[in-house]
């Protein structure tokens, strides 16, 4: 038992390391494929971590009038990040720390993370930082509902909410992954992803146009080091989610408890295949899509809510079925 | 006399002497003698709601207190719950009070129905029989409205408002009486025992649990009975605020429990119909998402608290609804799960709104205002009061590590989990209630975003706002105290879940003490005690390590960054594109930050906006003046009261008509009453 203990807490750590690296590698890659395809040279894969190198040598200045809350939001938000990163079953399913959060509790720190930063905004006092904090919070009170309930669509298969549980019970029955309930969950979870990172059609990671911006307002104040970690904890956040998707529907190469040094390997290997690949389809989907009107979002978002029910209603009669 | 017994002996006896003593005593010491008489007997009666929790039951009949029926009084571990929960509010209540009286508070009506108040709250959990607890029951409304009145000298809107508390209340109390005057006229008696064993009819039955579940109901501020608590609770002194929505909602949830899990219980054998749960589900669910949608768009700080004390109890309804659901399923196992989610968001409930209430009353008395539009800047001016409420409203928000998300939790757990159990009504209800409760969860997570960051954070809007002082010890001890609880709650669920599985053995006793959350060894020895494990179903989550890791995760991040990255802040100015420092009055308001959200439930809400653009004389292309009016109405009390209200008025119009002010009238009209009242009785063998 200690013996798969330890390799858990492995895989663990090593999981939490690649995430820390490669969260801004992947924002690095998704950039430049959008270069490309957009007919430009692209600064480069590595552009990010160099960014990042910079804004910690800068002088952190501090905004007049403003107080712990604001010093606060980017650790919170970088520490909820790396607390997810070590919780769910990206590399190996046999964490230590699996049966402390389950699918409700991830969703809830990374709600943590966006509420603090919504506080860092509006302690600001200015326009700005209400804008964009009033925005991410409307969009987090409305993909909250898909998550839970595309939750539970993937939780009747697997009779529980722990990601582990939900993990295992998909790499032993591969084709599970194939029914309607999994894809229309699938499709929900996907939506959401895109809300809760800020991507396009959501929001747009690029822009600093105060008419659609919603993440950028809120951080408006930010610089030097904070701005580090917020930069760096927002790309861990879109690496963690995207790993998430991978792990749930498609299991493959995530290493399960009770297994050796070369399935956590492997393990490594298939999470950053995945991510990647699933990155630069998001990438890819961006270049050919325009931002969505802000109000026309809660649209986007029920429409996710109706397949998440949709997903709950197939397992439920599936499950009925068989 | 056994322990719980006497404390709650002593307890309701520190209660009436305090009520006796304090209008006796100077006004100068009046309030101190009030609240530590309160705090007092608050912190005896949740001992000896402890000790029922923990499994010794007490019962008495006193027949000489009241005619005819006496006083019969009992407490068992669900009963011992809602004391414990009604004096640990007390306490931080009490404590709290001392201070806040000082803002004219201090008169001897006030200072002695504080106590009594505290006394028929102890008392109606504790009633064994339908006189006791009907007693009891009006005890607490008048004391209670005597409260909800305290300040109707200072503002014109407290006299509306108690107008309304009194009259839904009474109607509530003939709800109850009409419903439980039914049960005991069909089980021959009207103690509890006996109405367990009675064997009613199943129209009856139902007729009395709908009787009993509307009056229950209105007092735990259920949509659509909800009208009075956004009245009531944000006009009484935040300190009876505090006591009325934290520990006397409580009190329509334990009706309900009680009366439809435990006294029908011999009129239901064979199974409740199924569909007086799905009733309080879906009343749960109506609630829930009504309450946390107004919640988000008001302005009113106290007003907003008391909407998303409709919001909590909702939730609260859902757990119960979801319990009877599932045990007339045949599924006692998840019963036992909702109940319990149900019972700790009633913990979780009274220990954040009392802190919130006391912290709103805290800024009330500090800045004389409740508006969060012109609010702000209360982080530099009452440091303490703002952490305070910031604790109150991460566990309001249901966000880990706040107490209110353990409760949420499990309440999710055992929706989700229920799927093959619960037939097809359930597999169309329960997604439905998991998206309610989700969809509940992110509106309050904007709701109190709103409230802590726009009425603390920032810079002040108002000279009001600006020239705020921190409260008095006293109002900041009784905000600690409630801080501690919700910490300890948030912690430690693991601690209070034996006593809550204990209450919910007493409503489902075919579910008894295996069932519930029980923790148990899983990997190490450190996990054993901090994980909450779900028997039956496969569901772990611990709030302690979440909490331990989040903390260690900051720690260690800040760490890093101060040695990786560059020493000192400097201070700069804010952001303003170059057009010099911004006003306070350019910040994001409590209505311009929930417009987004207004807007995306438009159809839901019906606001009403209204701008009036008065131009220059000169040109109508200069204006002078822009007014800009928004208002948010209650939709379903407009709809729902209002044509009652008018049907009222356009009766009482009429009947104007009969009184002219002529005696000789008024004289017939006696003789002629008078004759009709002897015919009849003379006609009726």
């Amino acid at each position: 038992m200690s013996g798969d203990l330890m390799s858990g807490l492995i895989a663990t750590v090593l999981q939490v390391v690649l995430v820390i690296a490669g969260a801004p590698l992947l924002v690095g890659l998704m950039r430049q494929v959008r270069a490309r395809m957009e007919g430009r040279a692209g600064a480069g894969v590595p552009q990010p971590w160099r960014d990042l190198r910079k804004l910690l040598r800068k002088e952190p200045t501090e905004p007049r009038d403003t107080g712990w809350p604001f010093r606060l939001a980017p650790l919170v938000l970088a520490g909820t990040a790396l607390v997810v990163a070590a919780v769910v079953p990206l590399v190996s399913t046999a964490s230590p720390l699996d049966s402390a959060a389950d699918l409700f509790a991830v969703t809830a720190l990374l709600a943590l993370g966006s509420v603090a930063l919504a506080l860092g905004g509006l302690d600001t006092g200015t326009a700005f930082g209400g804008m964009g904090a009033s925005r991410e919070v409307t969009v987090l009170a409305l993909v909250e509902p898909t998550i839970l309930v595309s939750v539970f669509a993937l939780s009747v298969r697997a009779g529980s909410t722990n990601l582990g549980a939900i993990v295992n019970v998909t790499e032993a029955d591969p084709m599970r992954v194939l029914s309607p309930a999994s894809l229309l969950a699938a499709v929900a979870l996907a939506v959401v992803t895109i809300a809760e990172t800020g991507r396009i059609p959501v929001d747009n990671p690029s822009t600093h146009l105060e008419l659609t911006m919603i993440h950028e307002a809120m951080v408006l104040e930010y610089s030097g080091p904070d701005l580090a970690l917020i930069e760096w904890a927002s790309a861990a956040r879109l690496t963690v989610l995207l790993g998430l998707l991978g792990s749930l529907f498609l299991p493959w190469g995530v290493a399960t408890a009770g297994t050796g040094a070369l399935a956590v390997l492997i393990g490594v290997a298939a999470f950053a295949v995945k991510t990647a690949a699933l990155g630069v389809l998001l990438a890819v989907g961006e270049v050919f899509m325009a931002k969505l009107r802000l109000f026309r979002i809660p649209e986007l978002l029920a429409g996710s809510f109706l397949l998440a029910l949709l997903a709950v209603a197939a397992s439920f009669f599936l499950a009925g079925g068989a | 006399m056994n322990v719980p017994g006497t404390l709650l002996t002593v307890a309701l006896g520190l209660c009436l002497a305090t009520a006796l003593l304090a209008p006796a005593v100077p006004a100068r010491i009046r309030p101190a003698l009030s609240g530590l008489g309160t705090a007092a007997a608050g912190a005896v009666g949740a001992a000896a709601g402890g000790a029922a929790m923990a499994g010794h039951a007490w019962s008495a009949w006193l027949p000489d207190l009241l005619p005819l029926a006496g006083v019969r009084l009992a407490l068992d571990p669900l009963g011992g719950l809602f004391v414990a929960v009604t004096g640990g509010v007390a306490v931080c209540a009490g404590v709290y009070g001392i201070g806040y009286a000082r803002h004219g508070l201090s008169g001897r009506v006030v200072q002695a129905t504080l106590p009594l108040f505290v006394a028929s709250m102890l008392l109606v959990p504790a009633a064994a029989s339908v006189s006791t607890l009907l007693v009891a029951w009006e005890l607490m409304a008048i004391t209670s409205l005597l409260l909800v009145l305290a300040e109707h000298g200072r503002r014109t809107a407290v006299g509306g408002a108690g107008l309304w508390y009194a009259v839904m209340t009474h109607l509530g109390l003939i709800a109850i009486l009409a419903g439980l005057a039914g049960l005991a006229a069909g089980a021959h008696g009207e103690a509890f025992d006996q109405l367990r064993a009675a064997h009613l009819p199943p129209l009856a039955r139902d007729a009395v649990f709908l009787a009993t579940f509307a009056g229950f109901a209105s007092k735990a501020g259920v949509v659509p009975l909800h009208a009075w608590l956004p009245r009531a609770h944000p006009e009484a002194p935040s300190h009876v605020s505090a006591l009325m929505s934290a520990a006397m909602v409580n009190m329509g949830v334990y009706g309900i429990a009680r009366v439809g899990l435990d006294l029908l219980r011999g009129s239901s054998e064979g199974g409740a119909p199924a569909w007086w749960w799905l009733l309080v589900l879906a009343a749960g669910g109506v609630s829930a998402m009504y309450g946390i949608l107004q919640a988000a768009v008001s302005a009113d700080l106290k007003r907003l608290l008391g909407y998303s004390t409709t919001e909590n109890m909702g939730l609260v309804l859902m757990g119960l609804g979801a319990a009877g659901f599932f045990a007339t399923r045949g599924a006692p196992r998840l019963a036992a799960l909702a109940l319990v989610a149900a019972l700790l968001h009633v913990v979780n409930h009274a220990a954040f709104k009392t802190l919130l209430f006391q912290a709103a009353g805290s800024v009330l008395y500090a800045t004389g205002t409740r508006d969060l539009d012109v609010l702000g800047g209360l982080r530099a001016r009452m440091p303490y009061t703002t952490a305070l409420f910031a604790i109150g409203a991460l566990a309001a928000s249901a966000l880990p590590p706040g107490n209110g998300f353990v409760s949420e939790w499990l309440l999710l757990q055992s929706l989700v989990h229920a799927i093959p159990a619960s037939g097809v009504a359930g597999a169309v209800a329960l997604p439905l209630a998991v998206g309610v409760v989700a969809l509940s969860a992110g509106l309050a997570v904007a709701t109190f975003v709103k409230a802590f960051g726009v009425g603390f954070l920032a810079r002040p809007r108002s000279p009001e706002a600006d020239r705020a002082v921190e409260s008095p010890p006293s109002m900041l001890g009784g905000m600690g105290l409630a801080a501690l609880c919700c910490a300890a709650l948030a912690l430690g669920p693991t601690v209070i879940v034996p006593g809550l599985a204990r209450a919910v053995g007493t409503l489902l006793p075919g579910a008894a003490p295996a069932t519930g959350p029980v923790s148990g060894p899983v990997s190490g020895p450190a996990m054993e005690t901090v994980t909450l494990h779900l028997s039956g179903i496969a569901g772990t989550m611990s709030p302690l390590l979440i909490a331990a890791a989040v903390v260690a995760a900051i720690i260690l991040l800040a760490g890093a960054v101060r040695m990786l990255a560059a020493r000192g802040r400097r201070v700069a100015r804010l952001w303003d594109c170059g057009v010099g420092p911004m006003s306070a009055r350019m910040q994001y308001t409590a209505t311009s930050f929930a417009e987004p959200l207004q807007r995306v439930f438009d159809d839901v809400l019906r606001p009403e906006t209204d701008v009036d653009v008065t131009p220059k004389q000169e040109s109508a292309y200069l204006v002078e003046r822009i007014r800009f009016h928004a208002l948010v109405p209650d939709r379903i009390e407009r709809r729902l009261y209002g044509p009652v209200l008018a049907a009222v008025d356009a009766v009482g119009r009429r009947a104007r008509a009969l009184a002219n002010g002529s005696v000789h009238r008024y004289l017939a009209y006696g003789f002629w009453t008078l004759t009709g009242l002897l015919i009849l009785l003379a006609v009726i063998p």
